[in-house]
């Protein structure tokens, strides 16, 4: 086993993929978030952004690829800690008490495996239109793929919204937890980046929430996409 | 005061194990938790009955014997104690006391209430300690600590090894207890030199003994008799982390 992989199976190597990996999806989170909120400054501004996106040609699959890899590496590593913690303790307690830990702590790889279902969902959605075929024949005047319309009735249908404000919620808690616990993992220490290790996750928490929770929730109250697009 | 306990009675490593309602009374509240299992544990001598296994030494919340949890908290519910330091008035009469042993594959169940915990030995085993070539005793203050560091040093070294740590991790993982060994010695100038190899060494022990890993939950340092800081696991992934690839594979 080479050097590198075995500092990767260790106990405190693999914890670090967890956060590095778990931090450059955080990443991925953030700028898809910031690319989305466009849409609140209207559909020439999306649908341009969208159609830079497709315009990088090779450069759109080694970001994909790379995006991949993070999740893959991230829910690989964290099938086999949950197997290993797990198996760590074979005898339950009677009665275990929990005393500092958190509800976001416990539930990471429920949490987890809501994010990646939602992941395959919503890229069924918007990105292949396998629920929604004719997304994809949608152009605007400027012969773009219309995006703003996709997104607009794509969150009309109300039960839709409903699964991504919930699967945004769960993200949420994921990351409440995730994004201060990266820190402590890879080892943060000096004081004055003591809130990296405690308020950082819920924040960046809040923020992906209400920020990704506004497109739908603009789309149901009519503010965005008027009069028929 | 009287109370109504349920404990863990398993009478071998191999054995099944189940708990067990024991029923004391005519407990006053000065009474030590240890010594109110030590006149249940009279009573059930004076029956014929197998007394009630658990590990002490000094009961006077040094040694870090006195493993058990209670109330499904190590040490008890009461903060930064040891069981042997918990007294029967910080329960109300008539309560229903839960006591079972730690709980993780490391630590197997001998009987009743003992674990081994003989896999914390050989983590210090694997590198917690300083290699000196033995002699005269040397001067005190002959080498120069900075205040600071000799108290986080201090800190550091106030764990007991009792294994609270582990019994209260959702994850079993020894990691407090094994970073507080590497951050004892990571802060004096002595354990300088092997420094990257103890903590190597360390962690790579602390895996093969089955621990689990660390999720950051926190519950070791609220269980943890001497309130040792999780701030030790982060210096030891970092020195972890940093000697694993920076330094040449020797
Ligand atoms: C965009 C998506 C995601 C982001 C931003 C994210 C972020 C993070 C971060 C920052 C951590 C903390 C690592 C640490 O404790 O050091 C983490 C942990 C974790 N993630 Fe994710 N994650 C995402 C998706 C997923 C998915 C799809 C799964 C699995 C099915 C998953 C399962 C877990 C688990 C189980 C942990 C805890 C691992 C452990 O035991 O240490 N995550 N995540
Ligand atoms: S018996 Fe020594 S610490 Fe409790």
């Amino acid at each position: 086993m080479s050097g590198l992989v075995r500092v990767f199976r260790s106990s405190v190597g693999a914890k670090a993929l967890m956060a590095l990996t778990g931090l450059g999806l955080l990443g991925f989170v953030v700028a898809h978030m910031l690319g989305n909120l466009q849409i609140f400054a209207g559909p020439e501004k999306l649908n341009a952004y969208a159609a830079t996106l497709q315009h990088m040609g090779p450069g759109l699959w080694v970001a994909r690829a790379g995006l991949l890899a993070l999740l893959l590496v991230h829910v690989g590593t964290a099938h086999h800690l949950v197997r290993a913690n797990r198996a760590a303790r074979p005898v339950p307690y009677a009665g275990k008490k929990d005393i500092a830990t958190t509800f976001a702590a416990r539930t990471m790889w429920m949490t987890g495996i809501v994010v990646l279902a939602f992941v395959a969902y919503h890229l069924a959605h918007f990105t292949l239109h396998v629920m929604n075929p004719e997304f994809s024949q949608w152009q605007d005047a400027a012969q773009r793929h219309d995006v703003y319309r996709m997104v607009v009735e794509g969150f009309r249908v109300w039960w839709v919204s409903a699964i991504y404000c919930v699967a945004q919620f769960l993200l949420g808690v994921h990351i409440s937890h995730g994004a201060s616990s990266a820190f402590q993992t890879l080892g943060v220490r000096h004081p004055r980046l003591a809130f990296l290790k405690h308020g950082f996750g819920p924040l960046v928490a809040i923020v992906i929430v209400l920020g990704n929770l506004s497109i739908p929730l603009a789309v149901l109250a009519g503010l965005v996409g008027k009069q028929g697009v | 005061m009287r109370f109504t306990l349920k404990v863990w009675r398993q009478a071998g490593p191999d054995a099944p194990g189940a708990m067990q309602s024991y029923e004391v009374d005519g407990i006053t509240p000065e009474t030590s938790f240890l010594e109110m299992i030590d006149l249940l544990n009279e009573r059930l001598i004076a029956e014929g009955k197998d007394p009630i296994a658990f590990e002490h030494d000094c009961r006077e919340g040094i040694c870090g014997m006195c493993s058990m949890v209670i109330d499904g908290v190590p040490h008890s519910p009461e903060r930064a104690v040891t069981t042997c330091q918990v007294h029967m008035r910080s329960f109300r009469d008539g309560d229903e006391i839960h006591v079972e042993p730690f709980r993780a594959r490391a630590f197997p169940v001998l009987r009743d209430l003992v674990v081994d915990r003989g896999a914390l030995d050989r983590i210090i085993e694997a590198g917690g300690y300083v290699s000196v070539k033995t002699g005269g005793t040397p001067d005190a203050n002959l080498i120069p600590v900075a205040h600071a560091d000799a108290e986080r040093a201090m800190d550091a070294a106030s764990c007991i090894g009792c294994g609270a740590c582990v019994a209260a991790c959702p994850n079993a993982s020894a990691m407090l207890f094994t970073a507080a060994k590497v951050a004892h010695l990571a802060h004096l100038p002595q354990g300088q030199v092997e420094r990257a190899q103890r903590v190597r060494a360390m962690v790579e022990q602390m895996d093969a003994e089955g621990f689990g890993n660390c999720t950051n939950h926190y519950e070791c340092m609220a269980a943890c008799p001497k309130e040792i800081d999780v701030e030790f696991i982060a210096l030891m992934n970092r020195d972890y982390l940093k000697a694993s690839l920076a330094a040449d594979d020797a």
